[in-house]
């Protein structure tokens, strides 16, 4: 296994530059001789569709796990699908949805890998059906610096198995992951457009949408404001019975170039908001929709990350807890509203009460709300600690995989498991994200 | 019918790929190349893929014996119907320059081998009167340049071995062709950190082998527009091109 230095590997918010020692080894025979031998600081990473630090380690070793992206076993009677860890979900489902099979959980891209997707715990917008991507791995091979490979799962070794979900890499490289594949009777769904006019009806009738629905979310024009504060649209989404199973195609287009930055403020934003929200009014109703326009719609423009500028962008996630209510939210978009500030796609939705193992996982019953920030320096990180404080002081919590100017004392807040999990951290393993939080 | 494809260096990028797309559609193979273990786990995945039947054998493509162990093989799958030759060095011309034992094991496994290989399986596919060669060359053997002269003849060298099999086996049924590819994304050039917009993957490689299997042309270049870009490269006259660094 051999590293070259790389000055271009970047987390997906694209905000400063690094250089890395980079290898993408592409036998899992060839990662377990290497780590035999090498106790270097190192960084597992996938496809690095995360935002923040947690896929960075400046200066260390960051081994590319998607070159390990074969299947190793598949079992059609139970679905229970084996396979090394940079296998993507876009190849899990091309080559599953023709076979009637689904992956359970799923973020809003399909180019993450299995390891990825196990290490930040992801979640899908049925969760309050399924729960997040951890609660349906059955076991995972770790490469550990001090062990070497070992093979845990919710029974053996619970206690590394529940850091390793959600434990953003540092417990070791995870290698292999066994996971239960959902059964689909066809790759289309039933889709359901709801306008709602401002923030009370919005919450009251995503709520109502979960009994019904196994995909339920909102979009939130986050540049409303007054009367209209947090109007949107929902998306309610139901397999339909009879239809056929087609994958996903390789089709899209590339965002050519990161120049555009500038054509994006507070009057395109407005605009935009406006025209979508316009457009859901005259669409709304119910449609039938391949998965791949439901769930993925943001994957038909290959590195959209561009759009937001040379200098990147910053995600804000952020769950608040059902005991505080919708006011919190809210404020939130009050204070984001009137900065002028915000995104296109600004995502609302509600957590179920379904558990995930992973010790420190993001996902707990409440509202969360998703959206962008383009990068302008001082006043954008003002902004966002203003909503920080907002989260923090209703108990809420921030997204690790989401934000990287995440700082260490809201995730410290945040995360009560975090000193159980840090006895699990192998020796070797570090991020920009963990010295942070460590330091 | 289900595709019988033997694939001689089976575990490169551009290999494994071309693997997966012959899976894809039920084909049965056989695998070599030196790694047992890392053919199981390419052979585990095809399986899962779609293939009818794999079957992997480990060993030094370069020591085995040539005649022998391919007539195993086509028995092994019932007849055949696709080999792919897909092994090579790439090797960093300073040093084979200086260290000529390296040199020598360069042409061995580039040339000798693989031109063993392709003469054994052309009097098998003539025989046949049926199925295809299909070798990966390169556009590095279109003009010797500085940079990588000695990997370039060996593939050229190659390349004209298989316009040899591809004009004998004309008139047979059978056919050979050589693939070309110019600059692909694999472990071979990880350590080129540049990659810009004439960067092809391994995947997109695989749809082109494919492609070439299926097709009539003996020289494929891959993709197409490198005929373009090395028609002009071997144009250029010495006194300009001796000035330049490519």
């Amino acid at each position: 296994m051999r590293f070259h230095s790389n000055s271009e590997v970047r987390s997906w918010g694209r905000v400063g530059k690094r250089v890395h020692q980079l290898s993408r080894p592409r036998f899992a025979d060839d990662l377990r001789s290497w780590n035999s031998k090498s106790d270097l600081p190192r960084l597992a990473v996938g496809n690095r569709r995360s935002y923040s630090d947690v896929c960075l380690c400046d200066g260390g070793q960051l081994v590319d796990m998607t070159g390990l992206n074969r299947f190793r076993s598949f079992n059609p009677e139970t679905g229970v699908l084996t396979a090394e860890a940079g296998v993507t979900i876009d190849a899990v489902l091309k080559t599953f949805v023709p076979k009637g099979f689904f992956v359970p959980v799923t973020p809003g891209t399909r180019f993450v890998t299995l390891g990825g997707a196990t290490a930040n715990d992801v979640h899908g917008k049925n969760h309050h059906r399924v729960g997040t991507f951890g609660r349906h791995v059955r076991g995972i091979v770790l490469e550990r610096s001090d062990e070497g490979s070992i093979r845990i799962s919710p029974r053996r070794r619970s206690d590394l198995f529940n850091a390793t979900v959600g434990g953003l890499g540092l417990t070791g490289i995870i290698s292999e992951v066994e996971i239960k594949l959902q059964r689909i009777p066809s790759s289309q769904l039933d889709v359901e457009t709801l306008p709602c006019p401002n923030f009370d009806e919005l919450c009251e009738r995503l709520s109502a949408g979960d009994e019904k629905s196994e995909h339920n979310v909102a979009w939130i024009d986050c540049t409303a404001s007054g009367g209209s504060l947090g109007r949107g649209l929902i998306t309610r989404g139901n397999w339909i019975s009879d239809g056929p199973l087609e994958a996903h195609g390789d089709g899209g287009k590339t965002m050519p170039t990161d120049r555009f930055g500038a054509l994006l403020n507070p009057l395109t934003l407005k605009l935009f908001n406006s025209a979508y929200y316009a457009k859901g009014l005259m669409n709304a109703g119910r449609g039938v929709t391949h998965y791949d326009r439901f769930l993925y719609p943001l994957d038909s423009i290959r590195e959209w990350n561009r759009l937001y500028g040379r200098n990147g962008f910053y995600q804000y996630q952020c769950v608040i807890p059902d005991s505080a209510g919708r006011e919190p939210i809210r404020a939130l978009l009050k204070e984001i509203s009137a900065s002028g500030e915000g995104s296109f796609l600004a995502v609302l939705k509600r957590f179920g009460d379904l558990r995930s193992p992973g010790m420190l996982s993001f996902p707990m019953p409440g509202l969360t709300l998703a959206l962008d920030f383009r990068n302008r320096g001082a006043a954008t990180l003002g902004l966002l600690a203003r909503l920080d404080s907002i989260v923090a002081s209703c108990g809420g919590r921030l997204y690790a995989a989401k934000d990287q100017r995440l700082s260490r004392e809201m995730f410290i807040s945040g995360y009560p498991g975090l000193e159980r999990f840090a006895a699990h951290v192998d020796p070797a393993c570090q991020s920009e994200f963990w010295k942070k939080v460590c330091s | 019918m289900t595709t019988k494809v033997l694939v001689l260096g089976a575990l490169s990028d551009i290999a494994e790929a071309t693997c997966r797309l012959y899976a894809k559609d039920g084909a049965s193979l056989v695998l070599v190349a030196r790694s047992k273990p890392k053919l199981e786990a390419v052979a585990a995945d095809l399986r899962v893929r779609g293939a009818t039947n794999v079957h992997v054998h480990a060993g030094d493509l370069a020591k085995l014996d040539v005649e022998k162990s391919l007539d195993a093989w086509i028995v092994e799958l019932g007849g055949i119907d696709v080999v792919l030759l897909a092994y090579g060095l790439l090797g960093e011309q300073r040093d084979l320059e200086q260290d000529l034992k390296e040199a020598a094991a360069l042409i061995d496994t580039n040339f000798r081998s693989a031109a063993l290989w392709s003469l054994a399986v052309a009097n098998r596919l003539e025989a046949a009167k049926h199925g295809t060669l299909v070798v990966i060359g390169s556009v590095a053997g279109d003009r010797g340049r500085q940079s990588n002269y000695l990997y370039g003849a060996t593939k050229a060298g190659l390349g004209v071995l298989v316009q040899g099999i591809a004009h004998r086996l004309a008139p047979s049924g059978a056919r050979a062709v050589l693939v070309k590819p110019g600059f692909v994304d694999t472990a071979m050039t990880a350590h080129i950190q540049k990659k810009g917009a004439l960067w092809s993957s391994p995947e997109k490689m695989a749809a082109l082998i494919c492609k070439a299997a299926r097709g009539r042309s003996p020289v494929v270049y891959a993709p197409g527009y490198w005929w373009a870009i090395m028609s002009v490269i071997k144009s250029v006259p010495s006194a300009v091109f001796h000035r330049t660094k490519l």
